[in-house]
């Protein structure tokens, strides 16, 4: 998998065929957590991106040096590193938006789709190609994100990041606590039938942990 | 004391982890399948989330503080939680192998769950004292086992409804869980804090 085009479907494969939210159920507290507007899905977004690339490449680097007993434990330390990393730098440089969802970004150290991806993808496999994978569950992650607020954001409140351009609010309950859970309910059931009809998938979505 | 009582109603009802947080889904959607392993998660998870919170407690107030440690707080949290269930892991076996049998496998699955995180990290955010950090542990542990019993026993019904093929399993789930927050809703004028 030297090449450009193997690095280019590393990255198709998280934003379709895994995609974290949507396909393989992983990490679902968030995609319902900060998306009442785009601004914060984006926010959350990036900074889920950032730790999984970095979370990636380093596990990468170091692991031919971690005994296996002690990988699991050892992979926490590197997750909460970078976890640290990006809480103290949103609430360095995006203060009005970190005081919303400080404790989401925090809580990415126990987000079940960072660790699986180190743990079986980055401690097997070399650092550029370890990279690429973590790039690609970012974005899929960050689109999903992007899509689910986007929706909450229109109908609950009638703007869009933040832009307001219709007094109309056709949906107040999307951006209430409830919305975010009938969004993402909504949008994975469309998900699969756009599955089962356009590409004869069997539309099952994943364990949920 | 009715500090405390009131802090303990918001913990569990009115910012209930699953319906107004949206904490530890991963787990509410996991384990709610069957009735009993609900019950046998709500258990686990209240106890650890108590003893986690008083750990924590005193981690950060003793050490943490003194040295200004407190940006580490992720890093040393998580070290404790995974530290205490590898712990008690260890000694259940030991100790008492029927109870381990019951509860053991639900162990291995929280070392690393959000809301377990959150506990430790919402009291030291709001800089509770110690018996208000175990009454928040507390609460939030009663709250969620009440999320988890109600989850339970409407999936045990849905299992048996006719669901479209695209919303069967996770999506249907989900707008359940969306109408039971909008119930939860109504905790939210019980009392102003």
């Amino acid at each position: 998998m030297n090449n450009t085009k193997g690095y280019w479907r590393l990255i198709k494969n998280g934003i379709f065929a895994e995609n974290p939210i949507f396909r393989v159920a992983l990490s679902l507290c968030p995609a319902v957590a900060v998306t009442s507007g785009v601004k914060n899905g984006f926010l959350m977004g990036i900074a889920v991106l950032f730790v999984q690339t970095m979370v990636n490449v380093t596990v990468s680097i170091v692991r031919k040096f971690i005994h296996p007993k002690v990988r699991i434990p050892a992979y926490m330390f590197i997750i909460a590193t970078w976890v640290t990393v990006s809480d103290l730098s949103l609430a360095a440089f995006a203060w009005d938006i970190y005081k919303q969802m400080g404790l989401y970004i925090k809580l990415i150290v126990a987000f079940a789709i960072i660790l699986s991806r180190a743990e079986l993808f980055a401690s097997k496999n070399k650092v550029t190609p370890s990279f690429f994978d973590g790039l690609g569950m970012g974005i899929g992650f960050l689109l999903a994100l992007i899509i689910i607020s986007f929706f909450r954001e229109l109908l609950g409140k009638g703007s869009l990041w933040g832009f307001q351009f219709t007094e109309a609010k056709p949906l107040l309950i999307m951006v209430l606590p409830t919305g975010g859970f009938f969004a993402v309910g909504i949008l994975m059931g469309l998900f699969n039938w756009i599955d089962i009809k356009f590409f004869g998938g069997g539309g099952a979505s994943g364990g949920g942990h | 004391m009715e500090n405390l009582f009131e802090l303990f109603i918001a913990a569990s009802l009115i910012n209930n982890f699953v319906f107004t947080r949206y904490l530890g889904l991963c787990i509410f959607f996991g384990v709610t399948k069957k009735m009993e392993t609900a019950v046998g998660m709500s258990v686990t998870f209240t106890a650890v989330m108590v003893i986690s919170a008083a750990l924590s407690w005193i981690v950060y107030k003793t050490i943490m503080i003194p040295l200004s440690l407190q940006f580490l707080e992720i890093v040393v949290f998580i070290g404790i939680v995974a530290g205490f269930v590898q712990a008690a892991d260890t000694i259940m076996r030991k100790m008492s192998p029927g109870l381990y049998y019951k509860l053991g496998i639900y162990l291995a699955l929280i070392t690393t769950n959000c809301i377990i995180l959150a506990v430790p990290l919402i009291n030291a955010g709001e800089r509770y004292t110690f018996i208000q950090s175990l009454v928040f542990g507390l609460g939030s542990g009663i709250g969620f086992s009440l999320a988890l019993v109600i989850m339970a026993s409407i999936r045990e019904k849905l299992e048996l409804a006719n669901v479209p093929k695209s919303f069967q399993g996770l999506p249907i789930s989900f707008i359940a869980t969306g109408l039971i927050a909008l119930a939860f809703l109504g905790f939210s004028g019980l009392i102003t804090l």
